[in-house]
This record gives C-alpha cells, sequence and structure tokens, in this order.
C-alpha cells in the first residue's frame, strides 16, 4: 500500500515558464480583442475591424487562377512513382525543383539585379523558423543581435527565447525618417559592449515592418561596412522585398554583394518567405539565403525540425518556375498594394493624420503623437486603448515595436476587403473629429 | 523508429563533408586499431586511431571546402581541379587583411557544422552515393538503415484517386480555393485535423484508449515534437534517461539545440532488451552523484531498434519510479500502427486511463511518418496531460507547424474509418510477411532476431560473425556489410547497444526478390567471418 506523499507537482523548464513569448503584450492584446468581436459586414458590423494583421489578402485571385488552369501543378503527376516518391521525400536539401523555382522567383522580384543560387537555398517551415535558426547559428546564449527600432514585435520572441540570444536596439527616430546611420550603430554597439554583451550581428528588415520602407542604397552600403569592420554577421529579413510598390526601390543587400564581387559577403544571410509576398503564411514556406558555406550546411541540417511539407514544396515548386505567372503576380500584387496604400494615406491625410513616407509592405507607419495627452509611452497605450475599445479598431502601437518615440502606431491594409478599410477609415475620421472638438472645446473653457 | 535522415541524400554539394573518406578511414583505423590496442592497451588503441581519424577528417575538409569569397553563385561545388582551391584559397587570405580571420559562427553551430561520424549518418550517405537498383545499379549499396515503410503506397494512392481526383491540393475536382488554406492558421495545427489524428490515433491502437483532440499539439513532424518537449522540460545541462539501444536520432534531435544530455540505460538481451526498473535507479543515482539533474525518461514503444512492445507491467512501473523521482515520461509511439504480431499495443494513455491520477508528467509523441508512410509531408503531434506544457508547447509550434494544404489533404484521408481499417490489416499483414521472410532467411545464416512484433526492421544477433567480441569486431563486421556485402545496416554501437553484434535491419523498403539478394550477400560475408575467426 503506498503511502500518501505530498508532491509538488513536476517542474517545467524555465523556457516553458518564461515570459519571453511575450504573448502578454499589446500586440498581442489586441489580437484578443478582435478574435472576441471580429467585425463582420453582415453580422457584425460594430466590431473590432482588424488592422493589425500583416496578412495579404489583395492577391488571392490570382493564385487560383493558376492554380485552374494549371492542374499539373496541382496533381503528382502521371504513374505512382510521383505521389510515393513525393510522400517519402524528407531530405532536408528541400526539392531542388522548388529550390530552383525560389531562386528564380527572388531573382524575379528584384528585377534580375542580383543572382541566387539553389545550391544556396536552405528551406524552413516559414521567415519565423528561419530567423530563428540563424540566431542559433549565429550567437551563443548571452550574446546578442543589435536590431533597429522600430522592429517586428514577434522578433523578441523569435530571437530570443529558445536561442538565450539578446536583442540590443539600434535606436533610430522620426528626425530622420527613422533611417539607420553609422551613429547609431555604433552607439548600439558601444552600447553592447558597456554591458560586456558580445554582438553577433546585425539584424534589418528591408523593407522594414513597421515602418513599411525601403532601406536605401547609401545606408545598406554602410551598414555593410559597419559590420565587415566589426567583423560580425548581417541578416537581412526582405520577407517584404515583393511587396514594394515600385521595382525600382528596392535594393536588396544582395546587389550591394554583387556590385562588390562578394568581397566578404560570407557574413551575409537573407531570409525570405511567401507568407507576405504570396499571401500564403498558411502554407509555411520560409527560406534562408547564405553566403557562407558553413551556415547553409548548418542550417540545413537544423532545418530539419521545421521542414517543409514535400506536398507543398511540389505544388509551389511549379507555380514559382512558370515565369509567366510569376511576373504578371509581381506586377499585379505591386499595383495593388500601391493603390491601397494610397487609399489608406489620402483617407488618413484627410482625418489629418500625417504617415511616415512609405514604399513598400502591408501597413503604414502613422503618427499620431499629436493626440497623446502625455508623450509618453503610458499616454501612447491610453491612446491605444481608446482605438481599441472605443473606436473598435486593433492598431499596433508603436512601444510595442521598441520605437523610441511615443505616438506611433502600425495600420495593416492588405488583410481586409476594400469596403472594410473604408469603414475602418470613416471610423477614424469621426475618431478625429470628436478629438478636434473636444479639443477646441478645452480651449474654449482654457481662454475663459 | 528512424525518423530517416536525409542527411543520407546529401550529393556533390556536401562532398567537402568527407563522407567517402569517412569509410576508407574506418577500414584504415579499424585494423590501426587493433594494431596499436596490441601494443598500448586497449584507451591507447581507441585514441591514436581516433586521433588519426580526426587529423585526417581535418585535412579532407581542408583540401575541399571552397574558400569564402570565391564564386558564390556555385560555391558548394567542390572544384576537381585542386590547384584551384590552393589558388582561391591564397587570394581570400590576401583579401582578410586588417580582419581577425573570418567571421565566427556560434559554437552551437561548429558542433553541427562538423562531419557525420556515426555509423548510422556514414551508411546512409554511402547510400545515396552508391544506391542499389535492381536494373541501373545491381551492384548498389542496399539500403537497410531507414525505417520507412513502402509496402502500402498502393492503398493511399488508390484512395487518392477515388477521393481527391489526383489533386495535390486534395480539393474534389474544380473547388481550388486558396482563401481557405492561405491565411495564417493556429500554429499549432487545425481543430479539424486534431480531431482526425485523434480518431486515427484512437483507431491504430486498437481502439483501446480514445485521445483528445484539446491535449494535442501538431508539429511539422515527430522530430520537432520531441524537441518541444524536450525544450519544455529540461533546461540546459540536465539530462533525460533513455533505454538503450535506442534510435540513433535522439542524439541529435534531443540534444542540439536544448542542452540537455541523454543517460542511456542499457537493457539486456537476456530481458529481451526491456528496461530494468534497478538499472533505471542505478542510473538515476549515477546521474544525480554527477550533480547533474534528471528531468525525464524517454521511452519508445513500440521500441525502435528492438521492435517489441512494453509490456503493461513495465508500463506501471515506470509509471510508480517517475512519481516516486517526481520526473516526466516521454513515451514516444511512433509506430504504434506498425504491428505486426499478435500481441496488443498498449499505449501510456492506456495506462493513465486506469490509474486516474498525477498525468502531468506523461507525454505522448506520434506522427504519421511511420504508420501512414508520409514522413515527407511532416506531421507530428505532441499529446500532453499537462496544461502547461500545452500551452508553452503551443506557442512554440510557431518554429515547426504543419503546411496547411497538408492538413487539408490528410483530414479526409485521415478520418475515413473504413480505409483507415483497411490500410491498417493490409500494413500489417505485408510487414509480417517480409519480416517472416527476412527473419526465416537470416536463420538460415544462423542469425537470430530479438523477440520483435512491430516496426519496420528486426534487431539481429550477429555476435557469432564477428571476430572479437567488441565494439570493434562489430564495426569490422559493419564495415564488411557496408563494403563488401554492400548492404547498409545500423551496428547497435550507433544506438549506444552494451551487447556488441546486434544490427537493426530494415526490411519494409525491401521487395520479395531484394530480400532474397540481401540474404545472398550477408552469406557470403558471414562464410568468410566464420573462416577468418
Amino acid at each position: 500500500m503506498a503511502i500518501e506523499i505530498e508532491q509538488h507537482s513536476v517542474g517545467l523548464s524555465k523556457v516553458a515558464v518564461s515570459e519571453t513569448h511575450g504573448e502578454d503584450s499589446p500586440y498581442f492584446a489586441g489580437w484578443k480583442a478582435y478574435d472576441e468581436n471580429p467585425y463582420d459586414e453582415l453580422n457584425n458590423p460594430s466590431g473590432v475591424i482588424q488592422l493589425g494583421l500583416a496578412e495579404n489578402q489583395v492577391s488571392f485571385d490570382l493564385l487560383e487562377a493558376f492554380l485552374e488552369t494549371h492542374s499539373e501543378a496541382s496533381s503528382w503527376g502521371k504513374g505512382a512513382s510521383g505521389f510515393r516518391e513525393n510522400a517519402l521525400f524528407q531530405d532536408y536539401h528541400g526539392l531542388l525543383s522548388f529550390r530552383k523555382a525560389m531562386a528564380s522567383f527572388m531573382e524575379q522580384i528584384r528585377g534580375g539585379r542580383a543572382k541566387f543560387d539553389p545550391e544556396r537555398v536552405v528551406l524552413t517551415a516559414g521567415a519565423t523558423a528561419a530567423n530563428e535558426l540563424l540566431t542559433f547559428i549565429l550567437a551563443d546564449p548571452g550574446d546578442a543581435l543589435l536590431v533597429p527600432t522600430p522592429y517586428y514585435p514577434a522578433f523578441d520572441r523569435d530571437l530570443r527565447w529558445r536561442t538565450g540570444v539578446k536583442i540590443v536596439p539600434i535606436h533610430c527616430d522620426s528626425s530622420n525618417n527613422f533611417q539607420i546611420t553609422p551613429q547609431v550603430l555604433e552607439a548600439a554597439y558601444s552600447e553592447a559592449e558597456a554591458m560586456n554583451i558580445k554582438v553577433r550581428g546585425v539584424l534589418i528588415a528591408n523593407p522594414s515592418n513597421p515602418l513599411g520602407a525601403t532601406i536605401q542604397r547609401s545606408v545598406l552600403e554602410e551598414i555593410f561596412d559597419f559590420v565587415t569592420r566589426k567583423n560580425i554577421h548581417l541578416v537581412s529579413d526582405e520577407i517584404y522585398s515583393g511587396s514594394v510598390f515600385s521595382s525600382s526601390e528596392f535594393i536588396s543587400i544582395a546587389e550591394i554583394l554583387e556590385a562588390r564581387q562578394y568581397k566578404n559577403s560570407e557574413r551575409v544571410h537573407i531570409v525570405y518567405s511567401l507568407s507576405k509576398d504570396l499571401g500564403l503564411p498558411g502554407f509555411r514556406v520560409g527560406t534562408i539565403y547564405s553566403y557562407n558555406d558553413k551556415v547553409v550546411t548548418t542550417a540545413r541540417r537544423m532545418s530539419s525540425f521545421t521542414l517543409i511539407s514535400s506536398q507543398t514544396q511540389h505544388l509551389l515548386a511549379s507555380m514559382l518556375s512558370n515565369k509567366e505567372f510569376t511576373e504578371n503576380y509581381i506586377k499585379t500584387n505591386r499595383e495593388r498594394l500601391r493603390k491601397r496604400y494610397n487609399m489608406i494615406i489620402e483617407g488618413l491625410r484627410s482625418a489629418g493624420i500625417e504617415c511616415l513616407k512609405g514604399n513598400a509592405g502591408l501597413f503604414c507607419w502613422m503618427n499620431l503623437s499629436p493626440l497623446l495627452e502625455k508623450p509618453t509611452r503610458e499616454g501612447e497605450l491610453a491612446l491605444w486603448n481608446s482605438m481599441l475599445h472605443e473606436v473598435k479598431l486593433n492598431i499596433s502601437p508603436g512601444s510595442s515595436c521598441h520605437c523610441s518615440e511615443p505616438g506611433w502606431f502600425r495600420v495593416c491594409f492588405a488583410n481586409m476587403s476594400e469596403q472594410t478599410l473604408e469603414v475602418a477609415l470613416k471610423r477614424i475620421h469621426n475618431f478625429m473629429e470628436k478629438e478636434r472638438e473636444l479639443e477646441s472645446k478645452a480651449r474654449l473653457v482654457k481662454d475663459f | 523508429m528512424t525518423r530517416p535522415r536525409p542527411r543520407t541524400h546529401e550529393s556533390e554539394s556536401e562532398t567537402r563533408n568527407p563522407t567517402g573518406g569517412g569509410a576508407t578511414a574506418m577500414r584504415l583505423i579499424v585494423p590501426l586499431q587493433g594494431v596499436v590496442q596490441g601494443r598500448g592497451g586497449l584507451i591507447l588503441g581507441s585514441l591514436i586511431p581516433c586521433a588519426l581519424f580526426y587529423f585526417f577528417q581535418l585535412y579532407l575538409k581542408r583540401h575541399r571546402s571552397p574558400k569564402p569569397g570565391s564564386n558564390p553563385t556555385s560555391p558548394s561545388q567542390s572544384s576537381s581541379n585542386l590547384s584551384d582551391l590552393q589558388r582561391s584559397s591564397s587570394r581570400s587570405n590576401l583579401s582578410s587583411r586588417g580582419s581577425i580571420g573570418p567571421v565566427q559562427v556560434s559554437s552551437r553551430a561548429s558542433s553541427i557544422a562538423k562531419p557525420n561520424d556515426s555509423p548510422y549518418y556514414i551508411g546512409l550517405d554511402r547510400v545515396s552515393e552508391d544506391p542499389y537498383d535492381r536494373l541501373d545499379n545491381p551492384n548498389g549499396i542496399i539500403q537497410l538503415g531507414l525505417s520507412e515503410n513502402r509496402l502500402c503506397f498502393d492503398l493511399i494512392e488508390k484512395w487518392l484517386s477515388e477521393n481527391t481526383k489526383d489533386s495535390v491540393m486534395g480539393r474534389d475536382g474544380g473547388d481550388l480555393s486558396i482563401s481557405g488554406i492561405a491565411p495564417y492558421q493556429p500554429s499549432d495545427g487545425l481543430m479539424e485535423f486534431k480531431v482526425a489524428m485523434a480518431g486515427f490515433m484512437s483507431q491504430v491502437m486498437g481502439r483501446a484508449v480514445s485521445f483528445d483532440p484539446s491535449q494535442m499539439v501538431l508539429t511539422a513532424g515527430a522530430t520537432p515534437a520531441l524537441e518541444i518537449l524536450c525544450f519544455c522540460l529540461a533546461d540546459p545541462g540536465n539530462a533525460f534517461l533513455v533505454p538503450a539501444p535506442y534510435y540513433p536520432g535522439f542524439d541529435r534531435d534531443m540534444r542540439w539545440r536544448t542542452g540537455v544530455e541523454l543517460i542511456p540505460v542499457h537493457c539486456r538481451s537476456t530481458d529481451n532488451f526491456i528496461i530494468s526498473i534497478t538499472a533505471l535507479d542505478q542510473a538515476f543515482n549515477q546521474t544525480r552523484k554527477r550533480g547533474i539533474k534528471v528531468r525525464g525518461i524517454l521511452i519508445s514503444n513500440p521500441s525502435n531498434p528492438v521492435g517489441n512492445l512494453l509490456p503493461r507491467e513495465t508500463l506501471h512501473n515506470l509509471l510508480d519510479f517517475a512519481r516516486e523521482k517526481n520526473i516526466h515520461i516521454v513515451s514516444d509511439e511512433i509506430f504504434a500502427g506498425s504491428m505486426y504480431g499478435s500481441e496488443e499495443f498498449v499505449s501510456m494513455a492506456e495506462i493513465l486511463d486506469m490509474e486516474d491520477i498525477d498525468k502531468n508528467r506523461i507525454h505522448i509523441v506520434y506522427g504519421l511518418s511511420k504508420d501512414l508512410a508520409l514522413p515527407g509531408f511532416r506531421v507530428g503531434v505532441i499529446y500532453s496531460f499537462n496544461e502547461s506544457v500545452l500551452i508553452a508547447a503551443k506557442k512554440l509550434t510557431r518554429f515547426s507547424s504543419i503546411s496547411a494544404p497538408t492538413q487539408r489533404l490528410l483530414i479526409s484521408m485521415v478520418s475515413d474509418m473504413r480505409f483507415i481499417q483497411e490500410y491498417i490489416e493490409t500494413n500489417k499483414k505485408r510487414i509480417r510477411e517480409m519480416h517472416d521472410l527476412f527473419v526465416e532467411g537470416l536463420k538460415q545464416l544462423g542469425i537470430k532476431c530479438a523477440q520483435s512484433c512491430a516496426g519496420l526492421y528486426c534487431w539481429a544477433d550477429m555476435s557469432g560473425l564477428i571476430s572479437s567480441y567488441s565494439e570493434k569486431g562489430e564495426l569490422e563486421l559493419w564495415d564488411k556489410l557496408l563494403n563488401i556485402a554492400k548492404i547498409n545496416v545500423t551496428p547497435g554501437s550507433a544506438c549506444h547497444c552494451i551487447e556488441p553484434g546486434w544490427f537493426r535491419c530494415c526490411f519494409t523498403t525491401l521487395s520479395q526478390e531484394d530480400v532474397v539478394i540481401v540474404i545472398e550477400r550477408i552469406r557470403k560475408v558471414a562464410e568468410t567471418c566464420k573462416i577468418s575467426s
């Protein structure tokens, strides 16, 4: 007969109990509010409109049209071997046909201005996994990556949680449109040094999330020179490269390297995915493109924890290697995104709100600092709360992106229909009107 | 349960990974070991050849890796012209003036970047270099080192052609709507798919237990399922006890990035390699004495590489042990649906059904790579009774989610109970036929196999063929089998088996004709062994 002894419940790891997943931040709280009361044109017209999700829904019809007219893309081919080969294929190199298709797609996005070698393409189940994998490979626990602010909130989780690596922010501000300068790079590096933290690399997003803007050539050159001087790595997350409104405005780090005959390129790694440009986040397709052989080898092996379904690789290989389709898609997608962007910028401007000048991405970077009661993080969160609960719009506060200046918000425009976007703009308009009324009343009172 | 490592398919892009050299080196090392051992004793006898082996690898690596900065558009084509490599080597030395050597990767990465030195991986690589094909390459190496099941694809293909009109998307003909599966899905899997998987698991395990979809987290394969559990249950430096022999892939999958240690708990052939609690207790205490905290036990049931089942009593005893020490149990049940014997599989879940207390320490791993032979589709399951683990694991699935179109395709297949029943029964029959043929063939050669009733392999005792009853002898035999008989089997030492001479032979990738050829090839080598011993 066992004697009952009181046991403490069986313990979990630090990773399991840590807060580094960051899912208690406003960024995610907004999602919860939306999930509880989602807007629907017919069924719930006063629900919360989701403007915090950077998803591209403007070009599904192009994908569907392709699949309808290209049945060979969506079949395993004649004969027994097609299906079973595919079903057995779990080689971490990935399907060659798919890697070739990805490499050529990436070239097309860059207007042929850079070459990509399929042998350097490492496949992962999404860019989330790609960024984490690279962090595991480039840095040891306790080391740091420098990341310019404002940055994509989930980096805190993706780059730090399981890896034990730190993020040291590179503080950018609106005085120069949040551009990265050699000064702020040096400042961040020194800050890390002062804390006795070893910097292993710089991670940039180009085009930037949440800024919605591409990085200029001269800035890229400076960043590359900086990492070369410090002998550290450079990760360029180019997940929005196909969502630049005008093709000529995007310069990839790949172009910089090619222009320099790949000197010192072994420190550079590009992350890409089909989640934004092709609007297929559910498919889980990401890639690491590295100019460093050791990183390629290691990343491949480590990708066994995050392989892309061979069925998906097969399906997308035929789609992406069809040059006619991809050219048309890239061009049309760009135009539609530009149209949406213009629509939202105009709508915001007529409501009296200015945004950072953007040229890419699925969102704009909106300046609501004039509305803040106090120019502080608390002031920003108070405003965010009103937007969420009174105006019923979920937008992302700059503080969750570690923006050094309060009052900036990221607003997505591609994850809903045009009608919904109109409704959202109208709500903002009304909100701004009310604010102005309140303000003028308050001034009258004061004047008295 | 070999989660078959496509590390096997490392092609010319990885020639700087001296796997070919590895096999040659083994041929040098093993006899060398014998020589040195005679003079310098066991330790030196192992150390010196290993050191030589290491330097040989280093030599190969230095002279094959293309230098950074050289043509990046085809970096991994190893140049056939040695002088080209040497020239670009000096060029890069010039260009790196001022910097302190090439930019470094993390120490985690450095350890992974090293070439595979386990016979398990070396063998897989060799096969990919020289794969057997009945028509095109009859003298190639026959693969018996990969636990893949090729016996029942016809059934799945038939189902697909009848149910999806051949579409990869799994839709009935016309409606190829992307908008349902394109957007972000819950990272831990569609609820519909979880429901389907819960039903499937119950079905393949003989309906003795039912699974609750809300206790499930889906991952891109069982490999990340195990790693995620490891991250949730243990901190770096902690340990799991693992009954040995065990699946070689555990060493990579569970230790690489987690920093966790695996402590083998040796099982004996006299127990048919079933874990004894005494041995477990000893291992626990020894580990604790070394100052290492044990967080759990990892069992595979059905077992890989032995292919037997853990009896009910053992499962109960393991549970008691885990309670007593307040640790977790991870039960990898990925071969539960690959039973071919008459015994019935008992899942950890079934034991818990009866016990009804303290389930927080139990976690089951499952997947479709073995039972449904779909490793490429990446479908894995974490099934846990611990709410906190489920919450944490769910968040971690963002790094390893299953592709939505794959989930969509499989939901209907896996929920088709009639089809699954037919599949399970046919699969069982075909595995058994192949098993019996293979084991009988080995028996004719005087090679006995351990009692097994599940899995895609048998655990063969070839100790009668090895010259010295040691790991060295076993590896010599492995080498002969690989390079002379040209069959790739997995030696017990790669599985941490403490008794030399055992080999895992996977037979479900073979046809009946192949089995005959394999036995014949083994016979030839067996004869030479008998002559020399």
